[in-house]
């Protein structure tokens, strides 16, 4: 108890609490279709755009989410419709994407008045990065994400299940696909500077993937998701703070701990349903 | 009118023109199978029927108040779907959502109409199932209630018993003559010509960017319909035609 009070007795860890919080429950939800659709590489290139964005900013004086912001939007189209187009080999267009953006920054950073510590801030992520308006724009975006989400998600099950039998029923689903790969780089923008951009793109697989061991329907997938992305950021800020370790890799390191413990559960759920199978035959 | 009426249709393929000046009228209550080989162009036509793909010149016309958006599709397996976490109720609902306007959650009505397409392909016991635990049969029964939640009138199937064990295969054959003798229209890409002839009122064989189009009788009598058939016929009793 006398820790989260001391927790939340400095400003920035209230704001970390908030803003990351409220990223990672978006992260969670824009994150499910895009890994059951194979997209996951969107969110890791998206993130490392992200990193040449802010080190541009941070050379030119910028302020960094004006910067960031638009950028990563227009990556987030251009990814999106390189891998729509088989023609192209999505994945490594993405991988040069991604791998590009990273080298300029750093390249940009070191050449302009930027310093080691800020490269390695960027990367890795920095407690203390967040200020007063991340925390009303990542209330704003949640909320938007969440009522879009609700609004649109028997539509957003069907595009992802099977996007040409949607089309085919007159859904709009390159509209839907864009609209979830624009939230997902506006989350990532957001959560970029706290949890890093090298790591940022776990917040939107790992949450997917865990529960996806589990559970056996859509809707139980979305809402666990959701839970878990949010507890294991909890647990990992809260680490983070105690052992002063660096905020994005505590948050990794405890959804890798919810994946396994998940694919335990995962395997035992289906071998007590293979029991009691057996027992029903007989 | 015709059902559906394609008229001088041209398609193309990965930029290579497949089929030029295709002409085949579908009536209502017909049973039309599409068959040809790889590359003949049999699932760009489906998509070129659903407006998935656009025809290079030509029109595909609709008739007897059949909207586009009203045809029950049930398109090939994807990548996607063998690791997806859905369960059958969740899939064969969303069938349903071409006839929803602003209400974005499904009313009573859609679960009613849902409900009634599982129990008439005999899966309402699998309805909390996960998709991805179902064997490939089952599977395409899901995909099939679907379908028929989306429309009253038109099935379009793409080979819809690839990968399906004979058994399952017959089963699926004689669920889509019910279907279609309860008056819903069927139009069928398949592989299997012996079954196309068997449960087919039409056929469209397309071939090197030459088509056939005909009813079934005539189809056998004809001499592509010899060719083929005899071919196969040749595979089952040592060369005799």
């Amino acid at each position: 108890m006398e820790t989260i009070v001391q927790i939340f007795s400095y400003t920035f860890m209230t704001r970390a609490f908030i803003v990351g919080a409220l990223v990672s429950l978006c992260a969670a939800l824009l994150g499910l279709p895009l890994v059951l659709k194979k997209y996951s590489m969107i969110g890791d290139g998206l993130s490392h755009v992200g990193f040449g964005a802010l080190a541009v900013a941070t050379v030119m004086n910028a302020a960094p989410m004006k910067v960031a912001i638009p950028v990563v939007i227009i990556a987030a189209i251009i990814l999106l419709r390189i891998n729509e187009n088989s023609k192209l080999k999505g994945d490594a267009a993405i991988a040069i994407i991604s791998t590009g953006a990273l080298a300029l920054g750093v390249v940009i950073m070191s050449l302009g008045n930027g310093s080691n510590i800020d490269i390695y801030n960027y990367m890795f992520g920095s407690i203390l990065a967040l200020g007063k308006s991340d925390v009303y724009i990542s209330i704003i975006l949640s909320i938007i994400v969440i009522i879009l989400y609700i609004f649109f998600y028997v539509k957003i099950f069907a595009v992802t299940f099977d996007e040409n039998f949607s089309k085919a029923t007159g859904i709009r689903t390159g509209l839907y696909n864009m609209l979830t790969a624009v939230l997902t780089a506006l989350t990532i923008v957001l959560g970029m500077r706290l949890m890093g951009s090298l790591l940022i793109s776990a917040l939107i697989i790992f949450p997917a993937l865990s529960s996806m061991r589990i559970f056996r329907s859509f809707k139980a997938t979305v809402i666990s998701s959701a839970i878990l992305s949010v507890v294991c950021f909890c647990i990992g800020l809260t680490m983070s703070f105690l052992y002063s370790m660096p905020p994005g890799a505590s948050v990794v390191c405890v959804n890798i701990a919810g994946f396994i413990i998940y694919s335990i559960a995962g395997k035992l759920r289906a071998v007590l349903f293979r029991l009691r199978k057996n027992r029903q035959q007989r | 009118m015709a059902l559906v009426s394609c008229n001088n249709i041209s398609l193309s393929y990965e930029n290579k023109i497949v089929m030029t000046n295709l002409s085949f009228h579908i009536n209502k209550g017909d049973y039309c199978c599409i068959a040809g080989e790889n590359g003949s162009g049999k699932s760009t036509l489906v998509k070129a029927i659903l407006s998935l793909k656009t025809i290079n010149s030509g029109s595909i016309l609709f008739g007897d108040g059949l909207r586009r958006r009203e045809i029950g599709y049930l398109p090939q397996q994807t990548v996607v779907q063998k690791d997806f976490p859905a369960s059958v109720w969740e899939i064969v609902l969303s069938g349903c959502l071409n006839r929803k306007k602003i209400n974005p959650f499904y009313t009573k009505e859609d679960k009613k109409r849902a409900a009634d397409n599982m129990e008439k392909l005999g899966i309402t016991h699998l309805k909390r199932e996960c998709y991805r635990d179902l064997s490939g049969g089952q599977q395409q029964r899901v995909l099939l209630a679907r379908a028929l939640c989306a429309t009253e009138k038109l099935l379009l199937l793409d080979e819809p018993m690839a990968g399906l064990d004979p058994i399952v295969t017959q089963e699926l054959y004689e669920l889509i003559e019910d279907l279609n003798k309860s008056g819903i229209t069927v139009i069928m890409v398949t592989h299997d010509l012996p079954s196309a002839v068997k449960y087919a009122t039409h056929i469209l064989h397309l071939q090197n960017g030459e088509f056939y189009f005909g009813n079934t009788k005539d189809y056998i009598h004809s001499e592509v319909g010899r060719k083929f058939l005899g071919e196969i016929k040749c595979d089952h009793c040592g060369g005799e035609i």
